[in-house]
């Protein structure tokens, strides 16, 4: 029992950043742009949140922990935000092959994550590895009380804040897109920009505000992971693949945001089964960490055979929009 | 009167000369060398001009690292190379990087089983063809299920790395070399079998001929082959391919088997020809970066050689600015980024011309 | 500036690259009246239009709305002006319902969610007596429902000039006469109307003044009462010009082709053919007729083995030999038999030739097997390029230009060129003169001739009814996937063939069955 309870709290451990980054790869995606950037832009939300904290933490005699946390959440956001204007400044603005701006963007993000993760503390002349114990504190605060009650409390209230938010955001991202004008304005920018824009809608606005939205969101999920996960430390690649794990995922769950609350945990399950599992030898271990992309196939395959119109993807996803293209 | 245009309008080039076109690309690189140049001040606080020595001493600085650059940039090249097709065929082949490592886990495995059993010259003519059967493997599962059901394949290319980095660190636990290191080290250090052999005293001679030869073959291929033909035919227009009579999912599947065969020689060359080992970094980003040397390149092998050897002098020459400073390598990524967003951008100003509003001839 | 106009056009000139689209055009519309503005394809309609709607930026000049100078930078300024515009090819999200289609873009009022709107819509959509749900999605929709949608999404925005492109391209005769009723009913509200054509019996029907342009050039306004058909047409060509084509009677005419029973589903499983039998002969040229999505396309597209074919067979009878079955066999296939079939298809760009290509290279697509070994032959294409541009007079830079940026005219040259150079026995040909403008139709017209005189079975796949009727010897009409009948083109009328398009009357009631 124990043990089940336990998994299923380091499963949803895993998924929330992974949450994060497909709620806001699927904001961004319904605007029309398919940011394989993503990966790289959850590195850079991590370590400015990291950077953020340590500068706080340094600066200062008795550091407290919720300042450092409001610090670590705005510089997360903040420098997201800006590697999703580069992004949609190179695809939206100059029209640059949106696949390859991504992927030059992962490049440079989880350069800067890792550089700046390995680098800080030398930079700023100190020694060893960098660490920012009260604000990873801070993070990892659960809900006092509720979080006593036996069974109920550990498997819903043991998390920190972060974890409530990935959740209520997609759910508020789902209802956003379905329920409110502004949403239907965006998934037309999606579907067709030519016809959004003849309907008076600012395309390019829309596009700019999604991309950049939707990196900020996912770069909470660098956030959670280094300051929640990790408790304000950084590990070189330590993050490793769960920016792609996120961009699976947004397939995973059609574009609905709230259907990857539930794909997050699957997949946050399938990364830590191996540990799960009694019995395994190493050689297995591995294998067992296979499942997440194995089972991400299948479903790409499976979702590749249906072909219900509401559940494709955004039918302008990829392209670049110019009003004069003729 | 209220009589407004917009600032600046764009309009579509409708030519554009190749001087107008090389010039803008040359100042796009020289600014990113601007920006790179401030990051680095910044981060190391030293003059610029010394930095910039200090990278061209990292990348070309000695013989030997200006032939691990060399080295460098023809793995990053024969990648490129074997993209090429498949993005010429608009085939988005994330997957490079899981086909160099199936293609240097062939080459590993066949190192360390048949390396005592074999004369090296037959060993390496072996290795050579298991490494391409490997990568060709690994390219033809995402291109079935694409020509089958039309899956989407930049995610499954993608999901295929990691399944082949899981394969890697599986094969890793019986190879482990010395026991509990959690690495393979160097594989038959004192046989040297399957290394590629010195020529003229030098060991990266074989590794330039062998990604040369690919090079001019792939360049005859794409222009002039009837295969070449279909490909561009299918990657312009799927439609006309099929009013052609082409087969459109065999091209599919024959062009990922090609491509994923020279990603897997990639492998052999890094493996075999470099590293002599195999780990999960064998690739180490490189499949993801030569998807952008063969798109930016327009699948020009000229212009992929130029484009790898820029990538590859920055990035040596910023991890030897990183070491200098005990600094983290990973900065040579950044400056790839900086770069890469130059090159990318400046497209734009090749493709289009903007307009200024111009001043009112009537108030 | 006279407030009586609800838009005023000085002056207005734009160009795309080189060409220039509209050269310095004054255009007035008055209020409250149905201006027709007439012009051949290419000659600068849309435009125009897209220039007051907001898609285009005019290079130079002046617009006036309401006797107001105005700016119009995006459709959401043209919005706001009060004119709303219902495009040739609808603006219209697949997967959005009618009614949020309809409110894209615009704020909502407090309390007002999808089902207020929804209401709304239907309130409208009775007002003029539409056909339409405002909860259905588009997807789900026939042609003539999509424009209702456009025309109510305007309306809904409180538009009083409404500018329609070529709403009857897609429309049966019938539906025509519903939307003309419409139109007038908007005017008698009060709205201005420009509806642009080039079809002169509608223009005589519905407008109050004809605007005309030719060649991007501003011809003049006349008055539609003053006007008449032989006199719009001088306007509009600018000569006089016979409209008869030369007609050949078919010689030594014998069965070359022959579909029997042949039915097709497109992906969503619906059907598109249904048992559709009919037979080609040589030295005659087959037009087929049929409202736009009949089944023309999946007819031409199985002869050519590019359906899948549910049921049915296709039997080819080459001169002097035995019969061979073409059913269930791929292009390649069917080449490989000896078959010399040719295909003009209808989107000439996306699928009979390469946009980014060369002339040489699109020879190649016919041709690229040709040569030794694994290297394909290049000089033959390029030789065959030459020709073509030199015959045809194909108007262009050099053969290594992109025959994108080839104007419409010549990419058919080179479409028509090639696909005639392997001496054809079957010629099919989609919408050969969409897009063309008069001179350039005859050319394809005479080649059509010159194939039928050569002893081609041609299949001529048309939408304007007057040219199958001049050009054609039998007219096939579908019907729904259905063939409805065949008539002879020589004693046939449009009226007929409406009423057949429609499956007003079928095959049993057509009386002139040759």
């Amino acid at each position: 029992m124990n043990l089940i309870l336990t998994f299923i709290q380091k499963a949803i451990g895993q998924g929330i950043a992974i949450l994060f980054g497909a709620s806001g790869e699927i904001l961004i995606e319904k605007s029309g742009n398919l940011n394989l950037g993503i990966p790289g832009i959850m590195y850079m939300g991590g370590v400015s949140g990291l950077m953020g904290a340590f500068f706080y933490e340094n600066s200062v005699e008795n550091p407290n922990g919720f300042v450092g946390l409001l610090i670590a959440f705005a510089m997360a956001l903040v420098v997201s935000a800006l590697g999703g204007l580069i992004y949609a400044f190179l695809t939206i603005s100059l029209r640059a092959n949106q696949n390859v701006v991504g992927l030059a963007l992962t490049t440079f993000g989880t350069g800067f994550g890792n550089f700046f993760g390995g680098s800080l503390s030398k930079l700023a002349g100190g020694v060893g590895q960098i660490s920012v114990k009260t604000t990873g504190e801070a993070f990892r605060t659960t809900i006092p009380v509720l979080s006593e009650i036996p069974v109920i409390g550990p498997l819903l209230f043991s998390y920190g804040f972060l974890t409530y938010l990935s959740i209520i955001l997609a759910f508020a991202i789902t209802w956003f897109l379905t329920k409110t004008r502004k949403g239907l304005n965006l998934r037309a920018v999606g579907e067709s920009p030519a016809t959004a824009d003849a309907a008076g809608i600012n395309v390019t606005r829309y596009k700019y505000s999604a991309t950049i939205i939707g990196a900020a969101i996912a770069g909470l999920g660098g956030l959670y992971y280094v300051m929640d996960y990790l408790g304000g430390t950084w590990i070189e690649n330590g993050f490793g693949d769960r920016g792609w794990l996120a961009i699976a995922l947004v397939i995973m769950a059609l574009w609905n945001a709230r259907s990857a609350i539930w794909g997050s945990i699957l997949f946050g399950a399938l990364y830590i089964l191996y540990i799960y599992v009694p019995g395994l030898s190493r050689a297995m271990q591995e294998v067992f960490k296979m499942f997440p992309y194995l089972v991400t196939i299948i479903v790409l395959v499976f979702t590749s055979r249906r072909n219900k119109p509401e559940n494709q993807p955004p039918a302008s996803l990829g392209t670049s929009y110019f009003r004069e293209e003729r | 009167m209220n009589h407004k245009e917009p600032l600046v309008r764009m309009k579509k080039r409708s030519t554009v000369s190749l001087k107008q076109a090389v010039l803008v690309r040359l100042v796009a690189v020289l600014l990113s060398l601007v920006v790179c140049a401030v990051f680095i001040v910044i981060v190391t606080q030293q003059n610029p001009l010394q930095v910039y020595a200090g990278i061209v001493d990292g990348a070309v600085g000695t013989g030997r690292r200006a032939w691990v650059t060399v080295r460098e940039t023809v793995v990053l090249l024969l990648i490129a190379v074997g993209l090429a097709p498949a993005f010429k065929m608009r085939f988005w082949n994330i997957g490079a990087e899981g086909q160099v490592l199936m293609g240097g886990l062939a080459s590993a495995a066949l190192m360390i089983y048949l390396g005592d059993l074999l004369p090296n010259v037959v060993l390496l003519v072996i290795i050579f063809v298991a490494s391409m059967l490997a990568g060709l493997i690994w390219g033809y599962i995402p291109a079935f299920f694409k020509a089958r059901y039309n899956t989407n394949e930049t995610l499954f290319t993608l999901m295929m790395n990691y399944v082949a980095m899981q394969i890697v660190t599986f094969c890793i636990v019986f190879w482990e070399n010395p026991a509990g290191s959690n690495t393979v080290g160097i594989i038959n250090s004192a046989s040297q079998k399957g290394w590629f052999p010195s020529i003229a005293g030098n060991s990266y001679i074989l590794n330039v001929i062998i990604v040369l030869i690919f090079t001019v073959l792939m360049y005859f291929y794409m222009t002039y082959s009837k295969q070449g033909y279909e490909i561009a035919v299918v990657g312009e227009s799927q439609n006309t391919a099929r009013y052609a009579g082409i087969n459109v999912k065999r091209v599919i599947k024959r062009t990922m088997m090609i491509s994923g065969a020279i990603c897997g020689l990639a492998g052999m060359v890094t493996v075999c020809g470099a590293g002599h080992t195999i780990s999960t970094s064998t690739a180490n980003g490189r499949g993801f970066t030569a998807i952008i040397v063969a798109w930016m390149a327009k699948f020009n092998p000229f212009f992929m050689v130029l484009i790898s050897a820029l990538l590859v002098f920055m990035q040596q020459g910023a991890i030897q600015i990183a070491t200098q400073f005990g600094l983290n390598k990973n900065a040579s990524d950044i400056i790839t980024g900086i770069i890469l967003f130059f090159l990318i951008g400046c497209e734009f100003f090749i493709n289009y011309e903007l307009e200024f509003r111009k001043k009112q001839k009537e108030a | 500036m006279d407030t009586n106009y609800a838009i005023e056009l000085k002056n207005v000139t734009k160009r795309f690259g080189e060409v220039v689209a509209n050269d310095s055009v004054d255009l007035s519309l008055k209020k409250g009246e149905i201006l027709a503005i007439l012009g051949e394809n290419g000659s600068g309609k849309t435009t125009l239009m897209n220039m007051i709607s907001g898609i285009y930026f005019p290079d130079e000049g002046h617009i006036f709305v309401n006797g107001q100078e105005v700016t119009i930078r995006s459709p959401k300024d043209s919005f706001d002006l009060g004119i709303g515009m219902i495009h040739q090819h609808f603006k219209l999200v697949p997967i959005f319902t009618a009614a949020e289609n309809i409110v894209l873009g615009l704020p909502a009022e407090k309390g007002q969610g999808m089902s207020r709107v929804e209401a709304d819509v239907q309130a409208l959509v009775d007002r003029y007596g539409f056909d339409m749900n405002p909860a259905r999605k588009i997807y789900d929709m026939s042609v003539s429902q999509k424009q209702t949608v456009e025309i109510v999404k305007v309306l809904y925005r409180g538009a009083e000039i409404l500018i329609l492109d070529e709403p009857t391209a897609v429309l049966t005769p019938q539906e025509t006469e519903r939307l003309f009723q419409v139109l007038k009913n908007m005017r008698d509200d009060g709205k201005s109307i420009i509806i642009i054509t080039h079809k002169l019996n509608e223009v005589m029907e519905i407008s109050d003044r004809v605007a005309v342009l030719r060649k991007g050039k501003y011809i003049g306004t006349v008055k539609t009462s003053e006007a008449t058909i032989p006199s719009l047409t001088e306007m509009m060509v600018g000569e006089k010009v016979s409209l008869n084509i030369d007609r050949s009677e078919p010689v030594n005419s014998e069965l070359r082709l022959e579909m029997k029973g042949v039915s097709c589903r497109n992906k969503e499983g619906t059907v598109t053919l249904n048992k559709a039998s009919f037979a080609a002969r040589s030295g005659e040229i087959l037009g087929v007729a049929g409202i736009s999505g009949s089944g023309q396309k999946e007819l031409l597209e199985s002869i050519a083995g590019l359906q899948h074919m549910e049921e049915g067979e296709i039997w080819y009878y080459p001169p002097g030999g035995e019969p061979q079955a073409l059913h269930s066999l791929s292009v390649t296939e069917i080449r490989n038999l000896g078959v010399r079939l040719s295909f003009v298809p209808e989107d000439r760009l996306g699928m009979g030739l390469v946009g980014s290509m060369d002339i040489t290279n699109n020879m190649m697509l016919r041709s690229y097997r040709n040569g030794k070994g694994l290297v394909t032959d290049r000089k033959t294409p390029e030789q065959l390029a030459r020709t073509i541009i030199e015959e045809l007079e194909v108007v262009t830079p050099g053969v290594t230009t992109p025959v994108r940026r080839l104007s419409g005219g010549n990419v058919q040259k080179v479409l028509v060129g090639r696909e005639i150079s392997s001496n054809p026995t079957v010629l099919m040909v989609a919408y050969p003169v969409r897009g063309l403008d008069i001179n350039y139709s005859y050319t394809i017209y005479n080649l059509l001739n010159k194939q039928k005189e050569n002893g081609a079975a041609v299949i001529c796949v048309g939408e304007d009814l007057d040219v199958l009727l001049e050009l054609c010897d039998r007219i096939l009409v579908l019907q729904g996937g259905r063939v409805a009948g065949t008539v002879d083109a020589r004693s046939a009328t449009k009226e007929q063939l409406g009423l057949m398009m429609t499956g007003t009357i079928g095959k049993e009631e057509a009386v002139n069955e040759p």
